[in-house]
């Protein structure tokens, strides 16, 4: 068996993109790593008492606070002088990040603590049934924003949250999806030899949320990527650094694979508007290999 | 040594004598004097700890969890709406059993919003499991605290301690106090030493999902703590005064002229220095008043405030927070000790008074003597200005 600090035996469902995400952070970022994790499905597969997946030193307080407790965590070490040695992890959902939990990580990045926070972004509340949350993609139908005679599913576009990141001029934000696992641990390698905070969101299938078949999870991660409606890019010290397409895929190819998108399929209004988030993508982050 | 200090600043110095190495506030009205302190002494080097500005309480009350889950001594404070909205955070310290202390200038809770004293702010998180002191001057505030630190790391304890002193009229008061030395503080606490924490040697797992098979046990385990508490901190409050040379009470509860007094005042804070003045004054006339101070008000002493109440005729409790819609909420909880004495229980009233820094002066501490001897009442308000009340036409 593959030598893991994120051990199996976990409830997770099947194909829960998360559930590998995490193991990839964590074995990218060794044993000598604390991570502070807010509350959420990965906690909750995670951390049934009296059992856990977790083999380095892991804490969960609440929904919004895994950043501040991060900080905490960062500043005991400070003291103890061992800062140097170990890394400190926050990580969160969409929703706990992007929402309930933005406050809390604007103050974390604003202060320069020496924390790595990750979102895994399935773009919905998941752990509590599938609804609605800032990072939920344009006419996504979720169980908060159904789509109806009157309505298409969420009305507003994702919230720019590495944008957001980025502008409180914190030396490394990324992108990354869980369709490509190399370019998830070398971004934390990567993120990890940096001081300071740093963000890295990465893009996670969920099968039961997003209603595609649970053995799709790679292809749909990949499709997001390739379709340019899940930018990979990074900024380095502000630089933007895409992760090119070599073959950009139309919108359909993404979306026919997911329950969420199905009322679109027959509506090309809506595809199209779809359409213009992806080439909007592709032109504002420099995605196609071929321009 | 002796020195003539404000509250606050008085705080501060005793907390950097408790040596914390991660110190997190938010400012809020009448806190902020402590933490200002606290982080002149760290840009000093007076004080070896990180000093984490925050941008809530929530954050402040995070941080240090986190700072906590290192092993690593930790600090904050904060009043009023602070400590609302870090109760979330406060009920999961507790649940995590980190010996975190944390001081709460008492101070009213908006609408309307009001930056004077009450203590309705810390009965929000009276139910966290955190233990609540009660502090009486600033000398008894500077003694609480460092008896604090030595409670909640006890490894019988494991849980945090919140030092309560009322906002403005002890943390913005001025008095002379005994400060202990750094020698006298280092001896009485040791530094803290646990295994429970993050690690990297000894990875744990903090902050677990606890289902129906194991929750209750969990939260049992935390109310049997605070019984074995009822044993600890007299035994603390006694170590403490053997090396301090003082100390009154038996560290959860303490009784003025109460032996042989038929009328007794109950109450928590500030407010039972004018009670000792009014039951000075009302035994000068010959009659036999007395205080008992509640010191401890979680965990509730509930036996101590029975036996001091038992042969007492008429008491009043006096609450500076009400559970709207109910009681005073020490008025409950002193019900509740004493109905346990039966027949013997005492006439029982209960008084509502100072709430948003209202003035409790020693007349309206005697209304509420006064009223002992009437028509038994369980929550009256006193000193109401009834010309406010009448409703617009």
């Amino acid at each position: 068996m593959v030598e893991t600090l994120f051990k199996p035996g976990h409830t997770a469902c099947a194909g829960c993109g998360q559930a590998i995400a995490a193991r990839l952070v964590i074995d990218a970022a060794g044993k000598n790593t604390m991570v502070a994790n807010g509350t959420g499905c990965l906690e909750v597969f995670s951390t049934k008492y009296p059992e856990s997946s977790w083999g380095v030193p892991w804490i969960h307080s609440l929904f919004e606070n895994c950043s501040a407790v991060a900080s905490g965590v960062e500043a005991g070490l400070k003291y103890l002088g061992k800062k140097d040695s170990i890394n400190v992890i926050a990580q969160a959902g969409d929703g706990g990040t992007a929402d309930i939990g933005l406050q809390a990580i604007s103050g974390m990045f604003e202060r320069g603590h020496d924390v790595l926070y990750v979102c895994y972004d399935n773009e919905a509340y998941m752990n509590t049934g599938v609804q609605r949350s800032g990072l939920t993609p344009t006419l996504s139908n979720t169980t908060t924003s159904p789509s109806g005679s009157a309505s298409l599913g969420n009305p507003r576009p994702k919230k720019p949250m590495p944008e957001i990141a980025a502008a409180h001029g914190i030396p490394y934000v990324a992108t990354a999806s869980v369709g490509y696992p190399q370019d998830i641990q070398r971004k934390v390698k990567k993120a990890l030899s940096i001081k300071g905070p740093k963000y890295i969101q990465i893009h996670v299938p969920c099968p039961l949320g997003w209603r595609h078949e649970s053995r799709m999870t790679f292809d749909v991660a990949k499709l997001a990527v390739e379709t340019g409606l899940y930018p990979i890019f990074e900024y380095d010290n502000g630089k933007l650094i895409p992760r090119k397409i070599t073959a950009i895929k139309p919108v359909e190819e993404y979306l026919k694979y997911q329950g969420r998108f199905k009322h679109l399929m027959k509506d090309p209004e809506a595809i199209k508007e779809m359409q213009a988030i992806a080439d909007n993508n592709i032109k504002k982050y420099g995605l196609s290999a071929t321009v | 040594m002796k020195q003539f200090i404000e509250g606050s600043h008085a705080v501060a110095e005793i907390i950097k004598l408790c040596r914390p190495g991660v110190v997190s506030a938010y400012p809020i009205t009448p806190q902020t004097h402590i933490v200002e302190d606290l982080a002149l002494m760290v840009a000093n080097k007076e004080l070896n700890a990180q000093f984490v500005n925050v941008e809530s309480e929530h954050s402040a009350a995070s941080v240090v969890l986190g700072g906590e889950s290192t092993g690593v001594r930790s600090y904050t404070a904060t009043s009023s709406q602070g400590l609302l909205l870090m109760a979330e955070v406060v009920f999961n310290i507790a649940g995590l059993r980190l010996p975190l202390v944390m001081t709460t200038a008492n101070r009213a809770i908006s609408a309307p919003i009001n930056i004077w004293n009450d203590q309705q702010d810390v009965m929000t998180v009276r139910d966290s499991g955190w233990v609540l002191l009660f502090a009486e001057t600033n000398q008894e505030a500077v003694d609480l605290h460092v008896q604090a630190y030595k409670l909640a790391e006890d490894k019988r304890v494991m849980l945090p301690v919140m030092v309560n002193m009322d906002g403005f009229i002890l943390t913005h008061g001025m008095e002379v106090l005994d400060m202990p030395s750094q020698k006298e503080v280092d001896k009485f606490l040791p530094p803290y030493k646990t295994t429970y924490k993050l690690d990297v040697e000894n990875p744990l797992t903090m902050g677990y999902l606890a289902d129906p098979d194991y929750y209750l046990e969990i939260r049992y385990m935390v109310q049997d703590t605070h019984k074995q508490l009822l044993d600890i901190i007299p035994q603390v409050a006694d170590d403490f005064k053997k090396a301090f040379k003082r100390g009154e009470g038996n560290g959860l509860v303490e009784g003025y002229k109460i032996e042989d007094a038929d009328q007794v005042f109950v109450a928590m804070g500030s407010v039972c220095g004018s009670i000792r003045d009014v039951v000075d004054d009302l035994r000068a006339k010959g009659k036999k008043a007395g205080l008992l101070k509640v010191i401890s008000y979680r965990p509730f002493p509930k036996a101590c405030v029975a036996s001091a109440l038992a042969r007492a005729k008429e008491v009043a409790v006096i609450d500076k927070s009400i559970s709207l819609g109910a009681f005073g909420p020490l008025y409950t909880d002193v019900m509740v000790a004493v109905s346990s004495l039966g027949s013997e229980m005492p006439k029982m009233s209960g008084f509502v008074l100072g709430l948003g820094g209202r003035d409790i002066t020693k007349r309206s501490i005697m209304d509420t003597y006064e009223r002992l001897f009437g028509k038994q009442v369980d929550c009256e308000f006193i000193g109401l200005k009834q010309e406010l009340l009448v409703e617009d036409k």
